[in-house]
């Protein structure tokens, strides 16, 4: 039985929506709701060498004067960053740099999570995924991504970063230009181990191959001691599956080592008694030491950078808090350095934690800005008591002013009207 | 003067034994939790045979996985002309930056990093051509091919001379010579910069 006083709620209901389909206003604030809650479309663009980028393309978007006179957008099945904000990753034809200067914390947000491919970004259906492992073992087995999942599942949180990770050369730079190839997730999957129990790995194996189904069918040779350690098979990162860019369904994740070795959209292992000599740990991903070249420099260095006050921020006199990340391949971060009068004095600055192993780890350092020139620079200290070095003195030991695994110290040169530039050209 | 301090020997057993059993109920701790863990889970299938073999493409320094064929340089020069030298050229240096970087010079030095004065080993060649190359078109070229094409680029960096025989047997034996320069990274952390 309905009520007398819901029927009549029920008819004057039933005359507004009436009355608002006949009115353009209703129109008008549909429409308006609709530009709040679709700003961006994605296509799909073709670069100069052939290869398909995807860009956003903007909608127009309508500001409403008030908020609180428009009702807002309802929810919706999958969100997206607000559409006032700008944060980008820098793409190359093969790679793209995360925006270092405009994140907060330590996580990176998946879609700006640095990339680079070496034959684009494959199509994998996660139903027909496999992943093979054979060579020196005593049950050569097919994993789908259905039974890497049913395996005791592990998540750390850790960094990513590309040995090329280095460029510099003019003053105008920001963060994202000089060392926008690290990032860092949160990632869940397998443990290796857990998989080589499973095979059955010979007593004389002592490396494995790593191989992507991209359509370079990247590979990288391991010592299969890595693979004992921290080694991961992941499929989730930062609480859903992987990004298409960072090896969907699955990928090789070896904690605190070169990114290039972390074989993405990995497809085959194999385990043998010797490395492989692939292409990218012979003529790539290798450094010129001293008219030698250093190969199987797997272990990324204790880095670290201030990410503001950097280029192209102008500063303003006062209270600055000085920001950054500090991470290194060989363990914990123990310190950060700071220095604000170009490198005469050194003083700690705050770690935020917890400090996790072969992590970024975000520091700050209050500074008064009292209108002087000056130089910043920030260096981080690992638990092996490795300090990270100056320009000068790493380019000095390697006989070389760059190359793969180049981690100076970045020094931001300020100016008297508060301009900030890259102090090591 | 110090005085001697005799321990008595029960003394000495019974701290033994409360160590000992301490030892032991640690052991005991370390394998409750691993209890109900197996050795294996069982998941996963056989890879077969056939499966195997499809996928392993791999070419090791000692030859390990390269296939019976012989390259021919004169070929290899007629397939490099059409299906590389767009993105690699042809070994002069000119001003224009190559898609895909130079592979050999006419004139090289020291620190030019072509297949000739940076690769260590010829079978990476093979490995990688067969692998991902062309790029528009990866992984189309049959053996004869590659064989071609690895001849060629041997040839090109004046590494063998033209009447050379590449085969699965003399490739592995070919001394590269960049080889004399790799050093395997030794650095363990630590206070020195190298």
């Amino acid at each position: 039985m309905i009520s007398i006083i819901q029927h009549l709620l029920i008819s004057t209901m039933d005359d507004l929506i009436s009355t608002m389909k006949d009115e353009k206003d209703y129109k008008i604030s549909r429409r308006a709701l609709l530009g709040v809650a679709a700003t961006a479309a994605v296509v799909l663009v073709q670069t100069s060498v052939g290869k398909v980028v995807q860009a956003a393309v903007p909608q127009p978007l309508i500001i409403p004067p008030d908020p609180t006179k428009i009702a807002g957008a309802g929810p919706s099945l999958s969100g997206q960053v607000s559409a006032f904000e700008k944060s980008a990753r820098l793409t190359s034809a093969t790679s793209s740099r995360t925006p270092l200067q405009d994140l907060y914390g330590t996580i990176t947000p998946s879609a700006l999570h640095f990339e680079r491919h070496h034959g684009g970004i494959p199509i994998i259906d996660p139903q027909k995924y496999e992943l093979m492992i054979h060579g020196m073992v005593d049950r050569p087995l097919v994993f789908t991504l259905a039974d890497l999942k049913r395996f005791p599942s592990v998540t750390r949180t850790c960094f990513i970063e590309c040995s090329g990770n280095f460029r510099n050369g003019k003053e105008q730079m920001t963060p994202q230009e000089i060392c926008g190839l690290t990032s860092q997730s949160e990632w869940t999957g397998v443990m290796l181990s857990t998989i080589f129990r499973e095979v059955g790995i010979q007593p004389k194996a002592t490396w494995f191959l790593a191989e992507g189904s991209d359509a370079a069918v990247m590979t990288r040779s391991i010592p299969i001691s890595k693979g004992w350690d921290d080694a991961m098979i992941v499929y989730a990162q930062n609480g859903e599956a992987i990004r298409p860019e960072q090896g969907y369904p699955a990928r090789l994740l070896l904690p605190g080592w070169e990114g290039n070795t972390c074989i993405k959209w990995i497809r085959r292992i194999e385990v043998s008694d010797a490395p492989f000599m692939t292409r990218e740990e012979t003529s790539k991903y290798t450094e010129t030491v001293n008219g030698m070249v250093r190969q199987f420099s797997f272990v990324m260095d204790a880095r670290s950078i201030i990410t503001f006050p950097a280029y192209p921020v102008r500063l303003e006199r006062g209270w600055i808090e000085i920001r950054g990340i500090a991470w290194s391949g060989r363990g914990k971060i123990i310190r950060v350095e700071i220095s604000v009068d170009n490198g005469r004095s050194w003083s700690l600055a705050d770690l935020q934690g917890p400090v996790m192993d072969k992590a970024h780890t975000a520091f700050r350092y209050l500074w008064e800005w009292k209108g002087n020139e000056t130089g910043i620079m920030s260096r981080a200290v690992d638990e092996t008591g490795y300090v990270q070095p100056l320009y000068e003195d790493l380019c000095k030991a390697r006989g070389s002013k760059g190359g793969y695994h180049f981690n100076p110290v970045t020094k931001w040169r300020v100016g008297k009207s508060g301009e900030v530039l890259l102090g090591n050209t | 003067m110090f005085r001697s301090i005799k321990i008595n020997s029960y003394f000495i057993y019974g701290a033994a034994f409360l160590v000992g059993g301490g030892l032991l109920y640690g052991v005991g701790l370390l394998l409750e939790k691993d209890k109900d863990k197996p050795v294996r889970f069982g998941f996963g299938r056989a890879a077969r045979q056939e499966e195997i073999k499809a996928w392993d493409i791999d070419v090791m320094p000692d030859g390990r996985g390269l296939p019976a064929g012989t390259g021919r340089i004169k070929t290899g020069l007629l397939l490099y002309q059409s299906k590389c030298v767009s993105c690699h050229g042809n070994g002069d240096q000119g001003s224009i930056e190559l898609p895909g970087g130079p592979l050999f010079f006419d004139h090289p030095t020291e620190k030019t990093k072509t297949i000739g004065t940076y690769w260590p080993y010829a079978t990476t060649i093979f490995d990688y051509v067969r692998r991902a190359m062309p790029y528009n078109a990866p992984g189309s070229l049959s053996n004869q091919e590659v064989y071609d094409l690895t001849a060629f680029l041997l040839f090109a960096n004046k590494i063998i001379p033209e009447n050379a025989v590449i085969n699965q047997h003399s490739l592995p034996k070919i001394v590269m010579p960049a080889k004399k320069r790799y050093v395997t990274d030794n650095r363990r952390g630590g206070a020195e910069i190298r």
